[in-house]
């Protein structure tokens, strides 16, 4: 039984393998940037714009939206990734209904390969906010015990995002294709429409897991400026 | 019984209590928390977005603690490491 895209190889030559996951994610990653390009051609700030302008603002506003509840602000310094993230993994999951798709994001080394760009987006953007120092210092932030616990956790986060993502929709494929040999009507379109929520709740799970670390790496920058600020309406 | 034998009834017994006790307290701690977070909704409707942001998060989260079981029962069932040196031997 096939449980990954990796094992269906269609050229190999040494250790450089195109496998269907990397073809998929390719036409994902085209569609996706020949899209945007397409309707970012002609932005219009008019009180009329074209409907897949509303769209992508809709997008983008609600993406930014959520970053600012979670509590990062200045959403725009980091939607370049998060919104990323939570796109490519929403659109990997949504194209199942189309028949004999199957998903990148159900092949650990995709799911593994995003869990290792939230590993380094970590620091990149902790360091880029607060500087280098005191993001060491998140590293010791109770007390100085907890610095190996710090340092477990983050490495165990990282597996847990790759093998949550990777997990969900394996298991999605593995019940519909079960279930086919077992109640081969109606039941696996049930399943399949399940299978499409799990993904869309992933992707946003995934996204906002991604936030919540980078706002703790970043929580020094954003307690000194609430302490300027209270600073300044104390003086007021 | 020989080797072979062992490794795969082993396995598969395995696999059906990894899945079944994985899918049994995950499933009560969820219906713990979507109890909680709608008699919380029931009494605070205003904060009904927050609180669903964050159900889900954490039932997410609690879900992948049965996604971790399955996946190992997977692993048992389909890709067995142990099976795969007995046959290559």
């Amino acid at each position: 039984m096939k449980l990954t895209p990796d094992q269906t190889i269609f050229w190999q030559h040494g250790f450089i393998t195109i496998n269907l996951t990397i073809v998929t994610t390719w036409g994902i990653m085209l569609f996706m940037v020949v899209g945007a390009k397409l309707i970012t051609r002609r932005l219009k700030a008019n009180i009329k714009i074209s409907r897949w302008q509303c769209v992508l603002e809709m997008i983008v506003t609600s993406i930014n939206d959520q970053i600012a509840d979670i509590g990062l602000p200045k959403p725009e310094f980091y939607i370049g990734f998060i919104g990323t993230l939570f796109l490519f993994i929403a659109m990997c999951n949504l194209w199942i209904i189309l028949p004999w798709y199957e998903p990148p994001t159900g092949s650990l080394s995709t799911t593994a390969a995003l869990a290792i760009c939230v590993f380094m987006a970590v620091p990149y953007f902790g360091i880029s906010r607060t500087g280098f120092f005191n993001y060491l210092k998140t590293y010791v932030s109770p007390t100085f015990i907890m610095l190996p616990f710090n340092i477990i956790s983050e490495l165990s986060r990282t597996l847990a995002l790759a093998v949550r993502l990777f997990g969900n929709i394996m298991s999605g494929g593995m019940i519909v294709a079960i279930l086919l040999s077992i109640t081969p009507l109606l039941i696996p379109i049930v399943m399949q429409a399940l299978g499409l929520l799990t993904g869309m709740v992933q992707a946003y799970i995934f996204s906002i897991l991604a936030t919540v670390y980078i706002a703790a790496a970043v929580q020094e920058s954003i307690k000194k400026q609430k302490k300027l600020n209270s600073k300044t309406q104390t003086k007021i | 019984m020989d080797n072979v034998s062992i490794i795969a009834v082993a396995s598969i017994v395995t696999a059906g209590f990894t899945t079944g006790i994985g899918c049994m307290f995950p499933a009560l701690s969820e219906g713990k928390s979507v109890a909680q977070a709608l008699s919380s909704i029931a009494q605070q409707p205003d904060a009904a977005p927050t609180i669903t942001r964050t159900l889900f998060v954490g039932l997410a989260m609690i879900e992948s603690m049965a996604i971790y079981c399955f996946v190992v029962s997977m692993i048992l069932v389909f890709a067995n490491p142990f099976w795969n040196h007995i046959i290559a031997k």
